[in-house]
């Protein structure tokens, strides 16, 4: 697993308290993690600031599960 | 009881009567304080009568930029922002058929759209720490409404509607928004009012007197502290009884 999944896993696992063995590609925050609406901004929050990179509202709501915040954060970083 | 040590909390309008004494009461519980009004004289003066903990921050809250980036200079004076109160606001009275649209505007958007854009920029760090208090300050005619001031009493009631809406997105997160709601209050702009005009004022309040800005800072300090963790989305009318709500 490369670097960048690693950490957004770590902010994952850290914020929604779940099991690490939860946290697939396919895994919806939401659905699947137990996230709430406010978890999802708080978690885009928490990506910003690990990667010093800005994502906008529109591409926020469109990463719904942990293989898209992967994607996102390593074409943006 | 309402110990703030170790917090640090922004005060907006802190240059005018109300909003320096709910500065001095949050700094006497023990919490650093961010001054933050247009005029520098009265934010100078009351910081050096506060002495250590106090930072003056000049802000005019008509400019969206400069407002943007008041919370961001309030933690950095201070580490953090614990406790916003949104206390500053302006009037621009006339009756509605003679209202311009500046007039309409320029109310709206210091009172109504800089509390919004505040406590926007505040939640970030409050969400991160899991802990809040956000205090808007409204006015009993935000509920009764009063003839001359459909600009004014329209930004106190959409303070209260976004203090209850807001209240109930981050009640999650030890997150507290309520609103004080003071009625008429001894400030400099009620000292100039003539006797006529004060007696017909007190004639409907069933306390027989003014307020006084000290009695609206303890309801600040109380809905800040640890202690009304439990208290959301309220308002708390300080009134003396002339509108009971």
């Amino acid at each position: 697993m490369s670097d960048i999944a690693d950490r957004v896993k770590k902010i994952v696992v850290e914020h929604l308290g779940v099991e690490e063995d939860k946290v697939t590609e396919t895994a919806s925050f939401i659905d699947d993690l137990g996230a709430d609406s406010l978890d999802t901004v708080e978690l885009v929050m928490a990506f910003e600031e690990e990667f010093g990179i800005e994502i906008p509202d529109d591409a926020a709501e469109t990463i719904q599960t942990f293989g898209d915040a992967v994607k996102f954060i390593t074409e943006a970083a | 009881m309402f110990d703030l040590t170790g917090k640090t909390a922004l005060v907006t309008g802190a240059s005018g009567g109300i909003g320096a004494e709910i500065a001095r009461v949050l700094h006497g519980a023990g919490a650093t304080v961010a001054l933050s009004g247009t005029r520098v004289a009265p934010l100078e003066a009351l910081a050096a009568e506060l002495g250590g903990r106090a930072h003056v921050l000049v802000c005019n809250l008509s400019d969206p930029a400069e407002v943007e980036g008041l919370v961001k200079r309030a933690a950095e004076a201070m580490g953090s922002v614990d406790v916003l109160v949104n206390n500053a606001g302006i009037t621009k009275d006339g009756l509605a058929m003679r209202m311009s649209d500046e007039d309409w505007q320029s109310v709206i958007d210091v009172n109504l759209t800089a509390t919004f854009r505040l406590c926007r920029a505040a939640l970030r760090g409050m969400m991160k720490a899991r802990w809040g208090r956000i205090v808007n300050i409204s006015s009993v005619v935000g509920t009764t409404g009063n003839g001359g001031q459909v600009n004014y009493a329209a930004s106190k009631a959409g303070m209260v509607g976004l203090s209850k809406s807001l209240a109930a997105e981050v009640a999650s997160r030890g997150i507290t928004v309520n609103c004080v709601a003071p009625g008429f209050i001894e400030t400099a702009m009620t000292e100039k009012l003539n006797e006529a005009q004060r007696g017909a004022i007190l004639g409907a309040v069933p306390a027989g007197r003014m307020g006084s800005a000290q009695e609206i800072a303890a309801a600040v300090l109380y809905l800040a502290s640890a202690e009304a963790g439990y208290v959301t989305g309220a308002t708390l009318h300080v009134n003396g009884g002339m509108a009971m709500i």
